[in-house]
């Protein structure tokens, strides 16, 4: 029992990671359907950037954390701009290329200016290196920061969806675009907001994951990404909610699978999720299998 | 109020609007009928400024507005409750009323105008809280004219609005419309129903396949023998 809650809590720290990058998975594609085949990158980007800020420039934690969430942004809405805008009319496959072209592009230009070595992130210093025990139960200060974050960043993520103008601008656009058009919405604003608010997210993660698991390289973003979007598609793609619960489910069961059994297993149980849920019920957990009247 | 001046749209090889012009002016009714396909729905995608033009111009009180995004278009005082209704499925009415008015800033008069609109359609008063997508057909009709009222256009561009509608609905729809351009609003009136729509509307202009074939006042065409075989069911 000990031993499966000490799981659940170390699931709980990955879990955080994978349903900051879902979001953005989730929300691109509720917005212009699209599978962002470069956002695992944007998370890679995010993980450098807070190296070089924490080593480099000597920043702490929290500066770096905020440095690599407004690179990514950037970094997020020009790449909508340079390299999906052009392509808002063309076929979907088009732009879906296009996705996975920016997706190696970031992963070798990364490799050709940092080098494709494995970085170690700085040891923490402070309060930080600390853990305390819970009963028989571990829990280090690290995942306690991490879980506080994530929880700080998806309760402002609901306040700026559901609360203001532009988040009822990316609601009313995700539901139909012409009809929001037709509103006074701009279009193009309301999907690079969506861009930078996912960018943002996925550079939060990725120093988190710097920091948790210590090592860092340019081909990172692969694998993580590869579950975040399983995530995604677990809660139900477009769904924020879902994207949530869909990144603490598939942290959680990988540690487990990889406590219980043989962790050579744990990848190969997040596949077979998603293998499950597009047989059983491939609009996701909390997606309608809804037809809209017309 | 607002002219239309040889306008023509293309879908790749479709022509779609071949040269059409029509004018509204300030406080009519002007209606749009016409077989499926003729155009009416293309017609006002343009003028909502949806769908760019290959030629042609668009003028709204003497200015030029051919160029301009649609964002421009609904601030200028151009809004529409298009095809098929549209509203946002998986928001409340009122948050669908609320966007509406989304380029607006001044509250007070928003509030005042969701009244207008509640007096307009009181179940919508009552449905507020509704998720729009678990409307009825026809009330989802009323949400659409009731978020289109919203931005306080001049002109109002409705497409079918009685499309789907069960007969009883369809006279309280077009008791309404006549309700909203005796307040000031002038109409510009896309129907299927065209004996319902020649009823309320000043003018009227027919499409086929991509043009203007006939205008003239309400009843004008519907004396005309040609409007009577057509549209009128003899
Ligand atoms: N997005 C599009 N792509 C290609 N062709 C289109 C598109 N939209 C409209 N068309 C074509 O343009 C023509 C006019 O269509 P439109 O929808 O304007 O007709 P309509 O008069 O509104 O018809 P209905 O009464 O059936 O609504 C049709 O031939 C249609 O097939
Ligand atoms: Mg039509």
């Amino acid at each position: 029992m000990e031993r499966l809650l000490q799981q659940i809590i170390n699931g709980i720290s990955l879990g955080s990671i994978y349903a900051l990058i879902a979001l953005g998975y989730t929300m691109v594609y509720g917005i212009i359907k699209l599978i962002n085949f470069a956002h695992s990158d944007i998370y890679m980007l995010g993980a450098f950037i807070g190296y070089f800020s924490m080593t480099t420039l000597k920043l702490g934690f929290i500066p770096s954390l905020l440095l690599s969430m407004v690179f990514c942004t950037i970094i997020g809405v020009v790449i909508e701009k340079v390299a999906y805008k052009p392509l808002r009319h063309a076929t979907r496959i088009a732009v879906l290329i296009t996705a996975i072209g920016v997706s190696l592009f970031l992963e070798y230009t990364t490799m050709a200016i940092a080098g494709a070595n494995v970085r170690s992130y700085p040891p923490l210093t402070g309060i930080l290196t600390k853990s305390f025990m819970l009963g028989n139960i571990n829990i280090s200060m690290l995942q306690i920061l991490i879980l506080g974050i994530t929880i700080i960043l998806m309760i402002l993520l609901q306040f700026i969806v559901k609360k203001t103008r532009i988040g009822k601008a990316m609601r009313a656009v995700s539901l139909d675009s012409d009809a929001a058009e037709l509103m006074g919405i701009n279009v193009n604003t309301t999907i690079s907001f969506t861009f930078a608010l996912g960018s943002a997210l996925a550079g939060a993660a990725g120093i988190m994951v710097g920091i948790y698991y210590n090592s860092i390289n340019p081909l990172m973003g692969m694998l993580p990404g590869i579950k975040a979007f399983i995530a995604a598609v677990f809660g139900g793609i477009g769904i924020i909610p879902g994207a949530m619960i869909g990144g603490y489910f598939i942290g959680i069961v990988e540690v487990l699978v990889s406590g219980y059994s043989n962790s050579l297993y744990r990848d190969g149980v997040v596949f077979a999720i998603l293998i499950l849920v597009l047989i059983i019920k491939p609009t996701g957990l909390l997606g309608k299998n809804s037809r809209e009247k017309v | 109020m607002l002219e239309i001046k040889n306008l023509n749209v293309h879908f790749g090889v479709i022509h779609a609007l071949k040269g059409i012009s029509l004018t509204v002016n300030k406080g009519e009714i002007v209606t749009l009928i016409g077989a499926n396909g003729a155009g009416k729905t293309t017609t006002l995608r343009t003028i909502s400024g949806l769908k760019k033009p290959t030629d042609g111009s668009i003028i709204l009180e003497g200015k030029d507005i051919t160029n301009t995004s649609a964002q421009e278009r609904v601030m200028m005082g151009i809004s529409q409750a298009p095809e098929g209704r549209r509203v946002f499925s998986a928001m409340t009415v009122l948050e669908n009323l609320e966007l509406g008015a989304y380029l607006r800033r001044d509250k007070n008069e928003i509030a005042r105008d969701l009244e207008t609109v509640y007096h307009h359609f009181p179940i919508l008063a009552d449905r507020r809280k509704q998720i729009a997508g678990t409307l009825s057909g026809g009330e989802q009709q009323m949400l659409a004219i009731g978020r289109a009222l919203m931005s306080r256009p001049r002109i109002l561009l409705l497409d079918e609005p009685s499309m789907g509608l069960a007969p009883l609905f369809v006279q309280e729809i077009f008791n309404i419309i006549r309700d909203i351009n005796k307040a000031g609003t002038t109409i510009l009136l896309v129907e299927q129903n065209a004996s319902m729509a020649l009823q309320i509307a000043n003018r009227a202009y027919v499409m086929e396949t991509g043009s203007i074939v006939l205008s003239g006042t309400g009843s004008e065409l519907m004396q005309s023998e040609d409007i009577k075989k057509a549209y009128l069911g003899g």
